[in-house]
């Protein structure tokens, strides 16, 4: 009887021991998939998609609750990309319409008040208080986050103008 | 010498009209539209202001970054306008352009040095061809001095100076052969010193008996310059095609010819580096071809750069006929242009005007998997499969069929009964892909910048955490302090 109650609770103690080693040194710490569409997102956390970041976007992705056409900045590429990644099938027919653009600001408006710079997520605004503040283009991914707190509307979007360097053929009109 | 055959190509009608017709120079205009992108590469940065007063051949714009090139003064006069103005290009968009209003003089700037080209090295005949803003002049615009330059870096054992001229209607190069053979031969003898090389092999297609001729005859002072005459048969002045026919040797996909020993430069390139070296004088003029069947008379022009498209034909006496099309460049592989306001170029080979008669457009039908388009490609490629999935946006199928290795040189598009536009899906396809890879870029960059912003505002936040927790530690020390003091 006492051996029997003994090995038992030896038994139990040992593999509660494994259990929680294991717990500890085999965490699954997210979803993998999760990490790899985060990996695929901007990574700017603008929030444009309604997700507070990047990371809440990619987990409602994998669990499927979450359009793959939800990233703006990422454009209609990236949303093909995530299609694929996801095996599932979307209409991309609504995100060509948006054309790219990037923030710019009137310096006849603005006021210097900072508030834009601290919102952008890729520090792509220069500027100190009471001094004309700046875009930088080659940084700027057209999240509008500034845009909605410029209490002066100075800063407002335009699209990307096309130049010799990035111009392209258009596809051939298709055959009749 | 033992000359090998690359597959496909076909065998355009020559339409070399001009062959015959001298280098005439043509009267200076009265403006020049010099744009600052006339190259492969970044865009040089302007130097002058409006109001200046430039010389022939001072520099307007320095060249930018490692693959750019300068821009110099086509003659003397006025800087009128720094502006906009359309390019030669099919988008018909504006490109940065110097506006020179010509005085008349054409009076070269003071200093121009002259040298004995062969006691200098490599890197100084490079940075004087830099110097000088040439460009590659068979029409790609690759900066010279950078292919010179391989020189130190790879082994170089052949110098192929590209005589093929294998478009329709031109005959720039082919007028230069017969005219200046001798500054030629020496502007080749310059580049071979530069590359170090063995030998020059001056490739040119059979079609040019008398520029053959004369080159043989000025190349037989020298044993390292070798003339070599190769059938004609487009794309024959490809590079890849040309040393593929010349030395037996396929350049691998993504390689330069530079990793077989060899360095492909152009006649009128050769030409242009002897001017820069022997004269000191910069890249300012260039041989254009007028030609196409609504242009009155064929002529071979030597051009002021930033001359305007309109004045040049004007000069060839106008259209006999309205043009259905004006090219930059040869029928097969030149560029379309919006309208003739704009102007000659350093890649400007030649300006061609096609009759509705020689343009032929034709409603494309749908493929008969001939294999036409196949028996043609000098590069061993499967158009109609790349075609197919170009078509139906499926990119990547049309990379694996090998859209990279494409020299979009037209023959598909050329031989194909359906007249399905081939080359054209691939330009579009390689325009899409070249998007899609600045897209990508951008977006691995804006990556970084977000994760350099989150760590900035952590170290700020710490900081500011560290700074509260020594003010209260001081705080507190004071209160010791009064309450030591008050005890």
């Amino acid at each position: 009887m006492i051996i029997a109650i003994m090995s038992l609770s030896l038994l139990g103690l040992g593999l509660g021991v494994m259990l929680g080693l294991a717990g500890r040194y085999l965490k699954v710490e997210q979803d993998p998939i999760v990490i790899e569409i985060e990996a695929m997102l901007p990574g700017s956390q603008c929030g444009q998609c309604g997700f507070p970041g990047c990371a809440p976007a990619a987990e409602a992705l994998a669990e499927g609750s979450a359009s793959v056409t939800l990233c703006p900045p990422g454009g209609r590429l990236l949303a093909e990309e995530l299609a694929a990644k996801l095996g599932v099938t979307a209409d991309f027919s609504g995100m060509d319409e948006d054309e790219p653009s990037l923030a710019a600001v009137s310096e006849s408006t603005c006021i210097g008040c900072t508030r834009c710079f601290k919102v952008c997520p890729t520090d792509a605004i220069m500027g100190a208080p009471k001094q004309i503040h700046t875009v930088f283009k080659e940084a700027c991914t057209g999240c509008k986050a500034c845009v909605e707190v410029c209490p002066t509307e100075c800063l407002q979007m335009h699209p990307i103008k096309v130049t010799l360097g990035t111009w392209s053929w258009p596809k051939p009109a298709l055959a009749a | 010498m033992k000359l090998f055959r690359f597959r496909g190509g076909v065998h355009p009608e020559s339409h070399k009209e001009a062959g015959d017709k001298a280098i005439e120079v043509l009267p200076l205009p009265a403006k020049l539209y010099v744009p600052v992108q006339q190259h492969i590469g970044a865009p040089a940065e302007t130097e002058v202001q409006i109001g200046n007063k430039v010389l022939k051949g001072q520099l307007l714009a320095h060249s930018q970054g490692a693959i750019s090139a300068p821009i110099h003064a086509p003659s003397s006069g006025t800087v009128i306008d720094i502006t906009e103005h359309t390019a030669p290009h099919p988008s018909g968009l504006g490109v940065r352009t110097v506006i020179i209003e010509t005085d008349g003089e054409d009076s070269w700037v003071d200093g121009l040095k002259t040298i004995n080209p062969f006691e200098l090295n490599t890197e100084e005949i490079s940075a004087r061809v830099g110097a000088a803003g040439i460009v590659g002049l068979g029409g790609a615009t690759f900066p010279s001095a950078v292919k010179l330059n391989l020189g130190l870096t790879y082994p170089i054992s052949t110098l192929i100076i590209n005589g093929g001229e294998c478009e329709p209607y031109l005959t720039c190069d082919d007028r230069l052969m017969q005219e200046r053979p001798d500054e030629l031969i020496d502007g080749i003898r310059i580049m071979l010193h530069a590359l170090k090389a063995k030998q020059a092999l001056i490739a040119i297609e059979d079609n040019k008996p008398t520029a053959i001729e004369r080159m043989k005859v000025a190349a037989n002072l020298f044993d390292n310059v070798t003339v070599t005459v190769v059938p004609s048969r487009y794309p024959m002045g490809s590079e890849k095609q040309m040393v593929q026919t010349l030395t037996g040797l396929e350049i691998p996909a993504g390689k330069l010819s530079a990793d077989l020993g060899v360095i492909v430069h152009n006649v009128g390139t050769a030409f242009a580096v002897r001017t820069a070296l022997r004269q000191g004088r910069p890249l300012v003029s260039r041989i254009v071809t007028v030609g196409g069947g609504a242009i009155s008379s064929a002529r071979n022009l030597e051009v002021p750069l930033g001359t305007l498209v309109s004045e040049v034909f004007e000069h060839c006496g106008g259209f006999n006929e309205d043009p259905a099309r004006i090219l930059m460049g040869g029928p097969m592989m030149g560029q379309l242009l919006p309208h003739t306001n704009v102007p000659i170029v350093k890649g400007s080979s030649g300006v061609i005007a096609l009759t509705k008669k020689e343009v032929a457009i034709n409603q494309a039908r749908p493929c008969i998997r001939c294999g036409s388009c196949i028996a043609s490609c000098p590069c061993g490629l499967l158009p109609l499969e790349m075609a197919a999935r170009a078509k139906s946006g499926e990119l990547q199928g049309a990379v694996d069929y090998g859209l990279m290795d494409c020299i979009s040189c037209g023959s598909c598009s050329y031989v194909c009964p359906s007249h399905i536009p081939l080359v054209q899906y691939f330009n579009y396809a390689k325009g899409e892909l070249a998007a899609r890879r600045r897209h990508k870029q951008k977006a691995d960059e804006t990556r970084k910048l977000a994760d350099i912003k989150i760590q900035r505002l952590e170290k700020e936040e710490q900081a500011k955490q560290e700074a509260a927790a020594r003010r209260k530690a001081e705080r507190e020390a004071k209160k010791k302090q009064q309450e030591a003091a008050s005890a």
